[in-house]
């Protein structure tokens, strides 16, 4: 269960970030996480939602873009997807691969609003 | 709405600490290994008939990592070689800055090899860089053969396998091949070995193998200087 310590990683960013957008408000933070990162996105979504209620970043969304694993082909370039290593590739055959995805752990973007954030219900100053 | 790109990794500042330490590691001609596993899996165990074989003279440190208890620092320290534990008091795994806290007081310049056991958790550890040379993972003939497949993130991550308990087999319904080839088909490259700390078959492979991730960094150490 180190996705807490995960997820506080990220609310870490978004403080660090949110100097930049003074008077604004951070709606969204985008996260990439693969398959072989060894974090789980549910329970990643879990403890995010814990340690932002109640706190002056509310509302604020986390959406996850999962990450499967992906292998670039030796022989023809092309890349395809597979959980395992070593597997054909399903265009030219070739049996040698590279990994080219599968590993991120990646704070992708944020969303920023000058207004209160859509989802939220927060109240006027 | 404006969407601002980031692009940069979540464990960011684990991973400049873990640069840093790689590079003081690599400074001063250390290999540093992690080693990984389940809980009970044999690391201390592996780690006690390692270091027994290791002559007095070398230059050698373990740091081993547990939630509580000093319990394996104690075991290990019998050996004469410097060893710290590390207690994370509830964390899972370590991290880099608990590798660069509990190395603080030993010179980097006395040590060739530093041997690091992390926390018993096959998920966690392997998310978290240490600076190591090569990540180790240990499955013992106790568990699952399919726990490359359950695990794929630390077994695609780790150069080595190292199948511990081989003197159990007769006793346990465990196929050393299945375990093999899964552990293959998630990493195709990686190196395993056989061991028993019980009759110390196989240890003399892993000796070997260490020996090899030594005379690797000698050399690079001497090309550098």
């Amino acid at each position: 269960m180190h996705e807490m310590g995960i997820a506080c990683s990220v609310l870490d960013a978004v403080r660090a970030e949110s100097l930049r957008f003074t008077g604004r408000h951070i709606c969204k933070v985008g996260v990439r996480i693969g398959e072989l990162a060894g974090v789980d996105p549910e329970a990643m979504r879990f403890c995010f939602d814990a340690l932002v209620r109640g706190t002056d970043l509310e509302p604020l969304a986390l959406e996850v873009d999962y990450c499967p694993r992906r292998h670039e082909c030796e022989s023809c370039g092309c890349h395809f997807f597979s959980p395992l290593d070593g597997m054909p590739c399903p265009q030219c055959g070739g049996s040698t691969s590279r990994l080219s995805g599968g590993e991120e752990l990646e704070l992708a973007y944020l969303e920023v609003d000058d207004g209160a954030c859509a989802t939220g219900t927060q109240s006027p100053e | 709405m404006e969407r601002v790109p980031l692009e940069r990794k979540v464990l960011n500042e684990n991973d400049r600490i873990a640069g840093e330490l790689r590079a003081r590691f690599a400074e001063h001609g250390i290999v540093c290994l992690n080693l990984i596993s389940s809980p009970g899996s044999g690391k201390t165990t592996l780690l006690e008939r390692t270091l027994q074989t290791i002559p007095p003279e070398e230059r050698v440190a373990v740091l081993t990592g547990d939630i509580q208890t000093e319990n394996d620092a104690r075991r290990l320290a019998r050996f004469g070689f410097p060893v710290k534990q590390i207690t994370t008091g509830g964390t899972c795994h370590l991290d880099a800055r608990m590798i660069e806290r509990a190395i603080s007081g030993w010179r980097l310049e006395d040590l060739d090899l530093l041997l690091i056991e992390n926390v018993g958790n096959l998920v966690c550890p392997a998310s978290y860089d240490l600076g190591e040379a090569a990540k180790i993972v240990v499955l013992s003939v106790t568990e699952g053969e399919d726990k490359p497949l359950k695990y794929p993130s630390i077994f695609f991550k780790s150069e080595l396998l190292v199948l511990s308990k081989m003197d159990l087999l007769p006793h346990v319904r465990f196929s050393v091949n299945a375990a093999e080839e899964n552990a293959r088909k998630i990493h195709a490259g990686m190196q395993i070995v056989r061991v028993s700390c019980e009759t110390g078959d196989g240890l003399s492979e892993w000796l070997r193998w260490l020996d090899g991730k030594r005379q690797v960094r000698a050399a690079a150490t001497l090309g550098s200087s």
